[in-house]
């Protein structure tokens, strides 16, 4: 059971145009597994995990996420993506319903839940992310960090199978990076599988199984937090990480 | 102005029954027209490649040029008399059909319908981009994120336009006037030929009604852009 691979990455290639994002990216991801995608802005990372749910379509190469092949046309593409949680840097709170229909929207129009079981769901995600209090409020009236936290409740009431994070934390203030980087936290303790796209160095040592250092494109390091961000071999990875730590 | 006021209310009646046929015209016309510019303007937001959906959109976009560069009046010729003559010989007639009303809701609903599509397609292409990713991520289909993410927020910064199209939309019925509708502006000026001495008095009683219809309008569409405020 831990050693499944539940994200199958072969040969994935992703064009603008002729403008080559994504150069022959190969990898797996075991079940539980937290990877960190670190690399400098620019370098594909953000591109490859939107690829991961299809929210960017890949040029060519194969993308097999629990066991269903997701460029296959007979996929389909909405029961897929409603197993994987996805947070995005800018949160994207459904800026018209308050927090706690945030969380329950999904489910109940997917039918997953009914009203009541999405209700108790969401006061105990809410709760989950420490945020019970703010049920009845509407997205404007959270800070950064509250916002991001509702999004992960929000992503995590469908019960996913993997989340994906895209920065969850570049686009809040210092002083609420903590409170997200913690629920992030206590997730992958629980056993999600989770690929994170962060320039958290700190989160990506401590809590992250593996980190894959990407530039231009290519997957260019890969190992655990200790062999690419303590003893990186790559030249590239070595001036990245000396300009950011 | 007493001698107008004074004999007015013999005409009230006639006044009463041409407005209610200007607002059926224009509350029908502008339900189909909503219709017709949602289902335009979501077809032209697609960025699907599927070819039905390419030629729809080449199809809507034509359409739209074709209303916007021509005057409602010339639509109103061409739907009222040219498709009636046209369609003659298949048996067709506007009276088989409700007669020049039918034929005045045909024409403002193409009419309006082209505006609202355009409305319509600026409203969502408002929308943040990341709102319907973060929909679509969740596992929502195209119309289920278009219904419960989509149109509810572009329909606070669309509410000014559309209703400014209402607007424009129930005051271009009175076009309607030349076909020979009795609505208010063909009545009034019926009463106009008839009661010669008060032609000012008259035309200005008239254009109240249209005045009250808008004010009313506008007034309703400021009182729901006051509550389209989500806890700012």
């Amino acid at each position: 059971m831990e050693d499944r691979v539940i994200i199958k990455v072969e040969n994935l290639k992703k064009n603008y145009g002729k403008n080559e994002v994504l150069k022959n990216i190969s990898i797996d991801v075991k079940e539980g597994e937290v990877v960190c995608v670190i690399g400098p802005s620019g370098s594909g990372k953000s591109t490859f995990l939107r690829c991961l749910n299809k929210l960017e379509e890949s040029t060519s190469g194969t993308i097999i996420v629990d066991d269903i092949d997701i460029n296959d046309p007979k996929t389909n593409i909405d029961m897929f993506r409603a197993e994987i949680g996805m947070v995005f840097q800018h949160f994207n709170l459904f800026p018209h319903k308050n927090v706690k229909e945030n969380i329950m929207l999904a489910p109940v129009t997917l039918k997953r839940m009914t009203k009541e079981e999405a209700e108790k769901t969401a006061m105990r995600l809410l709760k989950r992310v420490g945020l019970e209090d703010k049920a009845d409020q509407y997205p404007s009236q959270l800070s950064g960090g509250q916002k991001q936290r509702v999004a992960i409740a929000r992503a995590l009431a469908m019960n996913p199978k993997i989340m994906l994070f895209d920065e969850p934390t570049s686009a809040l203030d210092p002083e609420m990076v903590g409170e997200v980087l913690k629920v992030m936290k206590e997730l992958a303790q629980e056993g999600m599988t989770m690929v994170v796209v962060t320039h958290e160095m700190g989160f990506a040592r401590e809590v992250s199984d593996r980190v894959i250092f990407m530039d231009g494109g290519y997957i260019v390091e890969e190992g655990t937090p200790d062999e690419v961000i303590n003893h990186p071999h790559e030249e590239r990875t070595i001036n990245f990480l000396n300009q950011v730590l | 102005m007493a001698d107008f006021l004074s004999n007015v209310t013999q005409y009230l009646p006639q006044f009463w029954a041409a407005f209610l046929v200007t607002l059926r015209l224009a509350i029908v016309s502008l339900i189909f027209a909503t219709i017709v510019g949602i289902i335009c303007g979501l077809i032209n937001t697609s960025k699907s490649k599927n070819p039905i959906l390419v030629i729809l959109r080449a199809i809507v976009k034509i359409y739209i040029e074709i209303i916007r560069g021509t005057p409602m009046l010339v639509q109103i010729l061409i739907i009222y008399f040219g498709i009636s003559q046209v369609l003659r010989p298949f048996g067709f007639s506007w009276n088989k059909l409700g007669g020049i009303f039918t034929a005045g809701v045909v024409v403002l609903t193409i009419n309006a319908g082209a505006y609202m599509a355009e409305i319509i397609r600026a409203g969502i292409e408002a929308v943040d981009k990341g709102q319907i990713e973060a929909a679509r991520s969740l596992g929502l289909s195209y119309f289920q994120t278009m219904s419960k993410i989509v149109l509810p927020q572009a329909i606070r910064t669309m509410l000014p336009s559309i209703v400014n199209q209402f607007i424009i939309s129930i005051k271009d019925t009175s076009l309607m006037s030349t076909v020979g509708l009795p609505e208010l502006t063909n009545t009034g000026k019926t009463i106009a030929a008839v009661w010669t001495s008060q032609t000012m008095n008259l035309y200005c009683f008239m254009a109240l009604y249209y005045l009250v219809i808008c004010f009313v309008l506008s007034r309703i569409s400021k009182f729901l852009e006051g509550r389209m405020t989500y806890g700012r």
